[in-house]
């Protein structure tokens, strides 16, 4: 599987990473080279196999419906690179 | 492929458009919050109106390996919910990640379920004004988390983010597009969020964001294909839900009219205009990258567990409202304003118990919901009690007061929550059915209009109603009636 | 002072349970060594204070003989776990400033045992990385090097700063996390014990998320007994981690000297590949002749998918972690780049924010997970990981164990692989199955290249015996008789 620039382009937008131009030509060839080596998985027969999520065979845990965390505003937005009156702060969102 | 995807040739809802009928095709994706003490993923508190941030965990602010624990009693009201909602239970279900970026999803994806979902397919019956019931299907309901919540007027050119909804459950409850007008999107929310508040599993208020609809709108010639969609997002009220859909509808019947096409897009509804505008920010092609929350196990429960839930569920509206049409003889109309709430039928069962039942409906209906109306109260908020109410109803039956007298002690007791056996003694509003006293009141009318018994016995028959009101004034309103009608009569007449 | 370097955690704990030395010493003697060996840049910081206020109070509770099971023992911790007022980055340049409000289950174990927390070790950025060279903080340099050659070596990775600094004595253990081999290469070419344990072993809560259905930390130390010892304090189980078990670990200091006699051995044929090391082929044949010795026998067994493990592995690891570094927004942590709306600061601050590898792994994943893709890649992937996990489950109803190398080669220099992502990938050619089939594996130090370098060998159990792990793997450290220390650090631990 041969990935193109405008692939590279659509996925990295999508992952919201800036590529510069010159570097989408050389990162397409990267992705073509291992995607080609994983195309080997092709070989594999799969035909009636059950997929494998997860390793561990328990069923999901839950917890108690109780009020136990929370209450720690200024913890929440201590690491914050920009914050105010509590709030996390982003640039202005346009609906 | 379900005959509800069919054109139905009874529909009376179709829309007159320049070039000819259009049939409109509705679905629904209601969000409901689960009524529980903590979120879906967390230990913190999902109630409103904490201060910013207050109600976040490491979990709900996505802190760097902070993992999602779930919480039992969410997957508890979902399974009850459907069963609610006569729908099947997945006793193996997933949760997935949908993956993408925005200001108030500190994950990068929100944890839903997608393929397998812990519902599946189920119907609820809506009511419709004219008193007739439609089927509409249920196609899936699953758990996810809220987001958060942004704000964009606080500052000219930032957003602030508050993530205390972030975490919080919701029941996505997604319809099938069996809906053919605004008022049946309304009655099915309206059903929706009855069965959801007698089962207790989620209050239903709207107005703090607890329960919330997409609505996905269509149009096209009766008996064709379905028309592309639109999907109007995060309406929170009824009245908000057939708005939108009614612009929604006109919009597209006049594009495509004007011989345009409807782009496939999620709009959303401007309160003050009334009509629906392109969301900016959604137009970037979905692609969620959907795939199995690696945190998370496969969500896997008996059917034994199911079965205890199932034989623990209260009475539901349908259940209801038919117990009410059989047990006290209620139209299916009545029948259907009382049940729509726990609160309502209760009180009503109250006022009914022993007495005449459809009394105690119009009283109910009428004049108790036309004062609370006024006031600006609830139906908790009553200022008549439920027994108060009932024994005025008690007090007309047995012909103690007239219904005309009823509405003064009623008024009265709106203003003191006074008992009406009291207001009565009290104001001497006892009707008068004793013959001797009510003879004697009518000699002296007829006594004192000898000209108009004349006219009367002349033909002139209209002149009995004036006897009967003078009468009636002469008792200060406690005669009774029918006593004053049959004396008159005989006397006039005799 | 050399004496303190050269003991065990076992041998330092039962001399610091008699007297003979103190918590604070031996601390002080570690903090030295990791100051003075920084120019291998294993610690991106070390926390001289922290470190001395908790060998103090592991003094106080020792001397009330109240020490825990690791009371007084100074280790390092990769800069994957979270902890407390530390910065924890990941190695990554998006987490920069980030200090955690919170403990991660793991290291808050340790030190409920009693261990000294020396600092943060450096690794792969986000642990994708099999030569510690994708670190934001500068790669690490092995304290191995070739006879008669200065030039740098990789250690290995991504726990390459925890191997790198167990190796130079700079730690007396430290922690480590493998995702696809991250513990149990560079323990490999660092000449040290690393065990990667039963999926579900160790909570995951508080270690940056890399791939979470693959995650697991494990011990990084100088010899068996002390991986036993620490992994015994590492594993709990965690109601915060859903994936998580219950299942009691066994007392692993209990059978340690065991021995495997009547054991048998697998020997997968599949665990080789083109240009593999003729030397790593001989280790492996010894290593087979050791475990016999000991009394075991020695089976061919056959895993029928090990090579499509990898590429396996390469489609799973990157869709999970596509979707785990999705968080790294630059709103709530870390550093952030302003762009002039919301969707151009977030490209920007990721694109400056993660490192070449990091980047790559994130494209392949969303790429892979993207509509259309799916089914060819993810759900193959999720199909094969369930082929691969049943060849493990067939062969361990026919043996109790299976011996493999760690690696295909010894270390290399640093630098020299990674312009190619497919080479560098091949590294975890042997490590990778067991990652993806969740069972317990380990590599022990097995011998010296002709070059001088360490090489390992790789015991692999079936899920919840790494009680039959170590006491193989003790077999083979007797057997294999390793004592030699890196060429860098040699001098020094010996006292010169």
């Amino acid at each position: 599987m041969s990935v193109d620039k405008t692939t590279v382009s659509r996925v990295a937008r999508l992952a919201r990473i800036n590529i510069d131009d010159d570097r989408l030509e050389p990162m397409a060839q990267e992705l073509s080279a291992i995607m080609s080596w994983i195309e080997q998985l092709n070989e594999v027969n799969t035909d009636d196999v059950e997929p494998l999520a997860s390793v561990t065979g328990h069923a999901l845990p839950m917890r108690e419906d109780v009020v136990s965390d929370g209450d720690m505003a200024e913890k929440v937005v201590q690491n914050a690179p920009e914050s105010m009156s509590g709030f996390f702060v982003v640039p202005k969102v346009v609906e | 492929m379900t005959n509800h995807e069919q054109t139905n040739p009874e529909n009376k809802n179709l829309v007159e458009g320049r070039t000819g009928l259009w049939e409109v095709v509705i679905g629904l994706e209601v969000h409901a919050q689960v009524s529980s003490q903590s979120k879906l993923f967390s230990g913190s508190s999902p109630s409103f109106g904490a201060g910013p941030n207050e109600h976040v965990s490491l979990v709900d602010a996505a802190m760097p390996g902070m993992l999602p624990v779930i919480n039992q009693f969410c997957v508890e009201q979902a399974v009850k919910t459907g069963l609610g909602l006569n729908a099947e239970v997945n006793l193996f279900s997933v949760f997935d990640r949908k993956n993408y970026f925005y200001a108030d999803l500190p994950q990068g994806y929100q944890i839903s379920q997608y393929k397998q979902p812990i519902i599946g397919e189920g119907v609820i019956t809506i009511d419709l004004k004219d008193g007739t019931s439609r089927e509409i299907g249920i196609e899936r309901l699953h758990l996810e988390q809220d987001a958060g919540k942004s704000m964009h007027d606080q500052h000219p050119s930032k957003s602030y983010i508050d993530l205390n909804r972030s975490g919080v459950a919701l029941m996505e409850i997604v319809s099938k597009p069996d809906m053919r007008s605004a008022e049946e999107a309304a009655a099915y929310v309206t059903k929706l969020r009855s069965i959801l508040r007698f089962l207790g599993t989620c209050d239903g208020n709207m107005e703090e964001g607890s329960m919330r609809a997409d609505v996905n709108v269509s149009v096209r010639r009766p008996g064709d294909e379905f028309g592309t969609r639109t999907e109007t997002k995060n309406l929170n009220s009824i009245r908000f839900i057939s708005q939108a859909i009614n612009a929604e509808v006109a919009r597209q019947i006049e594009i495509i009219e004007d011989g345009g096409v409807i782009d496939q897009e999620t709009r959303l509804f401007d309160t003050s205009t009334g009509l629906t505008r392109s969301m900016r920010s959604k137009e970037d092609a979905h692609d969620y990258r959907y795939f199995p929350d690696p945190d998370l196990l496969p969500l896997v429960f008996e059917q034994s567990w199911v079965d205890g839930i199932k034989a623990n569920l209260p009475e539901l509206p349908d259940a209801l409202k038919a117990r009410l049409m059989d047990q006290y003889g209620l139209s299916p109309y009545d029948a259907t304003v009382i049940a729509e709430d726990l609160e309502t039928a209760a009180f009503y069962e109250k006022v009914a118990a022993g007495r005449d039942a459809k009394l105690a409906s119009n009283w109910m209906t009428v004049e108790l919901f036309g004062a609370l109306n006024k006031l600006g109260k609830t139906l908790a908020e009553s200022p008549v009690s439920p027994e108060q109410l009932g024994a005025l109803v008690g007090l007309i039956s047995d012909g103690t007061i007239s219904g005309r007298i009823a509405k003064d002690v009623f008024a009265e007791m709106i203003e003191t929550s006074g008992d009406p056996d009291a207001i009565i003694e009290e104001k001497g509003l006892k009707q008068v059915s004793d013959t001797g006293a009510i003879e004697a009141m009518i000699d002296d009318v007829l006594a004192n209009n000898q000209d108009k018994v004349d006219e009367y016995r002349g033909g002139k028959d209209k002149l009995f109603g004036f006897f009967v009101g003078q009468v009636m004034k002469a008792s200060k309103g406690q005669a009774n009636p029918g006593v004053v009608n049959q004396m008159l009569k005989s006397k006039l007449d005799g | 002072m050399t004496d303190l370097l050269k003991m065990t955690a076992v041998e330092a704990r039962a001399a610091l349970d008699d007297k003979s030395i103190s918590a604070v010493e031996l601390t002080d003697a570690y903090l030295a060594a990791a100051d003075e060996t920084q120019a291998l840049n294993a610690y991106t910081e070390i926390t001289h204070d922290k470190a001395r206020e908790m060998a103090a109070a592991s003094d106080g509770r020792l001397a009330k003989g109240e020490g825990g099971a690791l009371e007084g023992l100074p280790i390092g911790v990769k800069d994957l776990f979270c902890t407390m007022g530390v910065e924890t980055t990941a190695c990554s340049n998006i987490l920069n400033g980030f200090k955690p409000v919170y403990e991660s289950t793991v290291t808050q174990n340790l030190w409920d045992d009693g261990a000294v927390m020396l600092g943060k070790l450096n690794c792969d950025e986000f642990a994708m990385g099999s030569a510690n060279e994708t670190s934001a903080r500068g790669a690490v340099a092995s304290p191995w090097t070739v006879d008669g050659d200065d030039q740098d070596y990789a250690p290995g990775g991504s726990s390459g700063g925890s191997a790198a600094s167990v190796a130079a004595h700079s730690s007396i253990m430290a922690t480590g996390t493998d995702t696809g081999g991250s513990i149990r290469q560079p323990a490999a070419f660092c000449g040290v014990v690393g065990i990667k344990p039963t999926y579900g072993r160790c909570s995951r809560r508080g270690i940056v998320a890399f791939a979470s259905s693959l995650d697991q930390a494990g011990p990084i130390t100088r010899d068996v007994a002390d991986g036993a010892l620490m992994l015994q304090s590492m594993a709990s189980h965690d109601l915060g981690d859903s994936t998580s078990v219950a299942d009691p670990m066994p007392n692993l200091m209990a059978g340690l000297e065991d021995g495997i006699k009547g054991m048998t051995i697998g020997i997968p044929s599949e665990y080789t590949m083109d240009g593999m090391d003729s030397q790593i082929t001989a280790l492996w044949e010894e290593g087979r002749k050791w475990l016999e010795d000991a009394g075991a026998t020695c089976v061919e067994v056959s895993l029928p998918h090990t090579q499509y493990a990898l590429p396996t592995y390469y489609i799973v690891a990157p869709a999970e972690a596509s979707s785990n570094l999705a968080r790294y927004d630059g709103v709530k942590y870390g550093q952030r780049v302003e762009g002039e709306s919301l969707d151009d600061m977030y490209a920007k601050t990721r694109a400056a924010g993660f490192g070449d590898e990091v980047t790559r792994r994130i494209l392949i994943g969303t790429y892979v997970l993207s509509a259309g893709y799916y089914d060819a890649y993810y759900l193959k992937a999720q199909k094969t990981r369930r082929l691969i996990q049943n060849d493990f489950i067939d062969a361990f109803k026919k043996v109790d164990l299976l011996l493999t190398p760690t690696t295909p080669s010894a270390a290399f220099p640093i630098g020299q692989k990674v312009t190619d992502p497919v080479t560098m990938y091949l590294n975890d050619i042997f490590t990778v199955p067991a990652s993806l089939a969740g069972v317990p594996a380990m590599s022990v130090p097995a011998g010296l290249a002709d070059n001088g370098l360490p090489l390992g060998l790789q015991l692999i159990a079936p899920s919840f015996h790494e009680d039959t792990l170590v006491k193989a793997g003790r077999v083979l450290e007797k057997a294999a008789g390793f004592t030699a220390t890196a060429s860098r650090v040699a001098s020094r631990v010996a006292g010169q």
